[in-house]
């Protein structure tokens, strides 16, 4: 792939791009299995996670990717650090800069500010999330986990159920997906399923339609505390409206269908305890593969610190 | 430009596989494991196993790919897709060879070793090429070369296996 310095959004990267990534995550995995589980790709380079939002798993993911690598791993903990004294964004950025970081990690709740951060410094910038905007590290991670299971993502169905309208997950993920061929469907409550005119995904409302429509893999998002308890999301129903139930889980199993969902896990809400255990789950899958992919994302991103700096 | 043509390589091959007989096989102890440097070693290796095996020797065989290893990842610009490593057996006390096409500064083969300690501790390593083609950059000399050329150290060696690029040939 050409040499590419952020990775911000998954429209951004050509066809080959993501092919390149995704092959290389089979790669990156093998490292898992030898008795040394590390490489010296990044040795010497610093890789700086800089999260604006909670986030365990994403953040860990990225360190464990960056430490098998062999590069050096700073974590800049938002609550503890200036931004909460009013340090302005690029304020951090400067200071960040002048410690001479290749890699930066960022999450933020504004859409857009990775790549603010990523016009004004030479070290590449991963968006691990922004608003409801692009989680592209997420988005490989689940198509790669599609690859693994079929063989190829070309000519699956995934149907995503859930809040679509709020989720940076379903936009990365349905968009990865759909680059690379498969058919993707939304699934949730009315006022939470986008209208898709333009890219014509079909929008269903309840599960009737969800299996008349013979998806390969169910992937549910998460039920965000923070949206409970509105109108759009009455706690109680949630799970027999739109929730794997264990009377749904039994049709799953009939029909052979994976269950994928991006973590963490609200059981009884999205999912029930049973759903969890069943043969078809790739949940522990995908934080696997998780690393992989971004040990991948981190390899092919070239930073332009290495000649000026 | 001087070639070397596919009827050249086979016969060199061959006798590649005898040296590997007669002199690597009877210091391996019954364990002797070829392993390729991906990707033109890699196809170099299984053609060597093939015939180790036609002559009652069977050996192991593994293919390794160093571009995470490289010496210079940081200093190109564009990182080249990585290929699956397979090693599937201990490499411990094994007597294992090494496979590259052409051996040049060193580097590869100096990447190659680390990667390979990183799977376990093999008794000995030796490092076997079809070319030797010279200008080290590095204290590493290879233990069999099947061509040696003494090209000018501009002149560009390119080999091409039938496997991969639809026809067999080295030219420099």
């Amino acid at each position: 792939m050409n040499p590419r310095k952020d990775l911000i959004t998954i429209d951004s990267l050509s066809d080959e791009d993501i092919r390149t990534i995704l092959e290389s995550t089979s790669a990156m995995k093998d490292i898992f299995t030898k008795s040394v589980k590390k490489v010296p790709a990044l040795k010497g380079k610093s890789v700086l996670t800089l999260f604006y939002e909670p986030s365990t798993r994403t953040r860990s993911s990225f360190e464990v990717a960056a430490n098998r690598l062999s590069a050096d791993v700073t974590t800049f903990t938002v609550s503890t650090s200036s931004v909460v004294k009013g340090e302005s964004v690029h304020d951090t950025i400067d200071t960040l800069m002048s410690m001479k970081m290749d890699y930066i990690i960022v999450r933020h709740k504004n859409s857009g500010i990775p790549a603010v951060i990523a016009r004004h410094c030479k070290a590449s910038v991963i968006n691990a999330g922004d608003g409801a905007h692009a989680h592209p590290s997420q988005a490989f991670l689940d198509a790669f986990t599609i690859k693994e299971k079929y063989g190829e993502v070309g000519g699956k169905r995934v149907v995503i159920i859930g809040d679509i309208l709020h989720s940076r997950v379903a936009r990365s993920t349905s968009t990865i997906l759909r680059r690379l061929g498969a058919e993707v469907a939304y699934m949730g409550p009315g006022p939470l399923v986008p209208q898709e005119k333009h890219t014509g995904i079909p929008r269903f409302t309840n599960w009737e339609q969800v299996f008349q429509w013979k998806p390969d893999v169910i992937y549910l998002l998460r039920v965000q505390n923070e949206r409970m308890d509105t109108p759009f999301f009455p706690r109680g129903d949630y799970h027999q409206a739109f929730g794997i139930t264990e009377e749904r889980l039994r049709r799953i199993d009939d029909l052979n269908l994976s269950i994928m969902h991006p973590g963490p896990v609200n059981r009884g809400v999205e999912i029930c305890d049973a759903a969890m255990d069943y043969r078809n789950t790739l949940i522990n899958n995908q934080v696997e593969n998780g690393i992989a992919a971004r040990m991948s994302i981190l390899y092919h991103l070239t930073p332009q610190t290495q000649n000026n700096d | 430009m001087p070639t070397i043509n596919q009827a050249e390589i086979e016969q060199a091959l061959d006798a590649w596989a005898k040296h590997l007989l007669s002199n690597t096989a009877p210091r391996a102890a019954g364990k002797l494991a070829i392993v390729g440097l991906i990707t033109h070693g890699d196809v170099l290796a299984r053609r060597l196993v093939q015939k180790l095996e036609q002559a009652g020797c069977p050996a192991e065989y593994g293919a390794i790919d160093i571009t995470l290893y490289r010496d210079d990842l940081s200093l190109r610009g564009i990182r080249p897709a990585l290929r699956s490593s397979h090693l599937p057996f201990s490499t411990d006390d094994m007597a294992l060879v090494l496979v590259d096409d052409v051996c040049n500064t060193g580097r590869t083969a100096r990447a190659a070793m680390e990667v390979i300690f990183e799977y376990g501790r093999p008794a000995r390593v030796e490092l076997q090429c079809l070319v030797d083609r010279g200008d080290r950059q590095l204290p590493i000399q290879p233990d069999y070369a099947a061509f040696t050329l003494t090209a000018p150290q501009s002149t560009r060696v390119q080999l091409k296996l039938q496997d991969i690029d639809g026809e067999e040939n080295i030219n420099y």
